[in-house]
């Protein structure tokens, strides 16, 4: 059966036995790895769980939705792990969350819910999942992926880091100097996040979405925002419009020098560092003057922007960028005239085009391995009036994502010049939103780390019945593990920065 | 040899005189007023910061950072807070890497159930005498988090709390506001 629920959206339902080969299908023509899989749990009025595939239709700008009934009874589904790897980290997450056996899946171990301190068979994202606390279930210690042979040692890193950094647990499997395997262990800022969503009223929701991941609040929020607008129809006005793309791409510079800076400061190269938080503060002084927040937060509203740009602060934004693209290109070319720091870089770290598409690798990582894929040019949006062009590099080291970077944030500076530019008078939030319907839709924004999407369904009274939130780095924390294979441990952490997942966005 | 001489000359002279601001005028993001201004908040904080650690420490206060699930915009100001226009260090607060030279544990986050442990251990790692620092909204009472069914209510069901910074997430200049007033008063 297939709909169309919106402009961008295609809804189809396939019985359980058809879903498999949907899916198969719907990769292999539309070259989407997974974008989203999830569970609901619909017991309560149609005694069914339902399980949803995302994939991402470039060529036709769409987002095909496949969903199967599983009747409540019956508890598993046929994996797709087996034959499109991005399917499988998700199946472990509809497991342990809902207890819906992926079956076919050959790894099943918990992934957020670490089973040192959760009990067997308690389902969190099931409706009639009791919170009380669980007591006398046995831990078990979890299982981590042996390597052997001659010579072969393990270091476990973790999850307390030397840094001031998220907490993830790495361990590597080395012969002699280089790595042979990666394992990264996560979920430990799992704070049930998407659990919380459930029963709020959406306009309160949004203060949790801007709280899920810190360094991108605002496109976390904005996904949220747009999955809602859909759901009830709400138009938003070409200023907000162009007002939130200038907070996404500030957010964009933001984060984008701080990694340049982090990259410098992992080989010991501490002047550019210096200069880029010098950039990085001055960019989160301008957030607080333009929305009285560093870091964006309560900027974004259901149907627009909660803070205008007035004349004033536009010029404060025009006179900042100037000063910052000064420094930016001094910064750029410390870095690039560096001998010894671009001996570092250039070959460090290579996640190749093949495994980048297997993985189902999104955003600047996969921008920087080769693949052109940037939803602010294939979803565009209010990114359709103004012209800039993506970021590609080929190689897909670090010297890749560092130069994808640099391009990012140029080009972050010309389009909010571009922004301001086409900036026409009106209202920056859509009047006369009261009542919020009941419904489903798929929200997305490209983040500064690739597309962060947001699959929401409201129970009648607007208020969230669930919330599935895909941060990119979900994807990309598996392209990071392949990345540093036949690399030294010292190279990890430029790796890992160049990469710079997000804990929180991961684990939720 | 010549290469090495040609990057040098390409490079030119990166480094720039720092531009210090006139007496009297506000203190822009990216200018240190002279050292005898005594307008810029963060010269006036971090002064009385340096004078206050120094006579009760005899020398400086060592901090080691535990983030047990923050959204990691508390650790993007703690970082701020080293950055060259706070540089914290200069009034006596170092950001160590282990917990065996630290003075003070700073937690950020609702504390997840997977980190329980690890939070704990780092505590018991770390030498007396020693305190806990908590920072952000969802270390003091769990924020937005605290009915979450993974989440413990904050860190001080598990710890002794000595000092809380509140915010989501505090400002630099927040942090240092804090600290200071906490060393002042015992």
């Amino acid at each position: 059966m297939l709909s169309k629920p919106y402009a961008d959206e295609v809804l189809m339902v396939v019985s359980p036995g058809d879903f498999k080969s949907a899916c198969l299908h719907l990769h292999k023509t539309l070259r989407s790895p997974v974008m989203m899989l999830f569970a609901t749990d619909e017991r309560a009025d149609k005694k069914i769980f339902c399980v949803y595939a995302v994939f991402m239709d470039i060529q036709n700008k769409k987002w095909v939705v496949v969903r199967q009934d599983i009747p409540e009874n019956e508890q598993h589904f046929d994996s797709l792990a087996k034959d499109i790897y991005s399917a499988s980290l998700f199946e472990r997450e509809i497991k342990e969350s809902f207890g819906l056996e992926p079956m076919g899946n050959p790894d099943t171990r918990r992934l957020n819910l670490h089973s040192e301190v959760w009990p067997e068979g308690s389902f969190p994202l099931r409706k009639d999942f009791n919170r009380s606390e669980p007591v006398g279930f046995e831990k078990k210690d979890h299982v981590f992926t042996k390597v052997e042979g001659d010579g072969i040692f393990e270091v476990p890193v973790g999850p307390v880091h030397a840094g001031i950094i998220g907490p993830g647990h790495f361990r590597f499997s080395c012969a002699g100097e280089p790595i042979i395997n990666l394992e990264i262990r996560l979920g430990f800022a799992h704070r049930g996040v998407e659990k919380i969503f459930e029963g709020k009223r959406v306009d309160e929701a949004v203060g949790i979405a801007q709280r899920v991941c810190g360094d991108a609040s605002f496109a976390h929020a904005l996904s949220f925002c747009r999955a809602v607008e859909k759901i009830n129809n709400i138009v938003v006005p070409q200023r907000a419009e162009y007002i939130r793309a200038i907070y996404l791409e500030l957010e964009r510079m933001y984060n984008h020098v701080n990694d340049i800076g982090g990259i410098a400061v992992d080989v010991g190269f501490s002047f550019p560092a210096a200069l880029a938080s010098i950039i990085k503060e001055s960019i989160l002084s301008l957030n607080e003057r333009l929305t009285q927040s560093r870091y964006l937060k309560g900027a974004a509203s259901i149907g627009g922007v909660a803070k205008d740009i007035d004349d004033s602060k536009k010029a404060d934004v025009l006179g900042l960028l100037g000063a910052v693209m000064v420094d930016f290109k001094r910064l750029a070319d410390i870095l690039n005239v560096s001998v010894s720091f671009m001996d570092r870089v250039d070959g460090t770290g290579v996640l190749k085009k093949k495994t980048a598409e297997d993985l189902g690798v999104v955003g600047l990582a996969a921008r920087a391995s080769g693949i052109p894929v940037d939803l602010r040019k294939d979803f565009p949006g209010a990114y359709g009036s103004v012209r800039f062009k993506i970021a590609v590099q080929e190689t897909g080291d670090v010297l890749a994502r560092l130069r994808v970077r640099i391009a990012e944030f140029e080009t972050s500076v010309s389009l909010i010049r571009q922004f301001l530019d086409i900036l026409a008078v009106g209202p920056f939030v859509s009047e006369g939103i009261s009542n919020f319907k009941d419904g489903e839709a798929l929200g997305y924004v490209e983040g500064w780390r690739g597309p962060v999407l947001y699959w929401v369904k409201t129970s009648p009274g607007g208020s969230v019945f669930r919330c599935k939130i895909v941060d990119p780095s979900f994807h990309n924390w598996q392209g990071l593990s392949f990345s540093v294979l036949g690399d030294i441990i010292p190279d990890f952490p430029l790796c890992n920065k160049s990469f710079d997942l997000s804990y929180p966005g991961n684990d939720l | 040899m010549i290469s090495i001489l040609k990057c040098r000359l390409a490079k030119g002279i990166v480094t720039r005189p720092f531009p210090y601001v006139e007496v009297g005028k506000a203190c822009p993001f990216w200018t240190r007023p002279r050292p005898d201004a005594g307008h810029c908040e963060i010269e006036v904080l971090g002064k009385e910061l340096r004078s206050v650690i120094l006579k009760k420490l005899n020398r400086s206060l060592h901090i080691r950072e535990v983030d047990t699930g923050s959204c990691g915009a508390c650790e993007s100001e703690i970082i701020s807070a080293t950055n060259p226009i706070y540089d914290i260090q200069r009034f006596g607060i170092n950001f160590v890497a282990s917990p065996r030279h630290a003075d003070a544990l700073l937690v950020t986050g609702p504390v997840s159930k997977n980190m329980a442990l690890a939070l704990q251990k780092t505590y018991n790692a770390m030498p007396e005498p020693k305190f806990v620092i908590v920072l952000g909204q969802c270390a003091i009472d769990g924020g937005i988090f605290k009915d979450s069914y993974y989440t413990q209510g904050g860190v001080k069901d598990i710890l002794p709390v000595a000092l809380r910074i509140p915010g989501c997430p505090p400002s630099p200049t927040d942090i240092m506001r804090y600290l200071l007033d906490f060393l002042k008063k015992d």
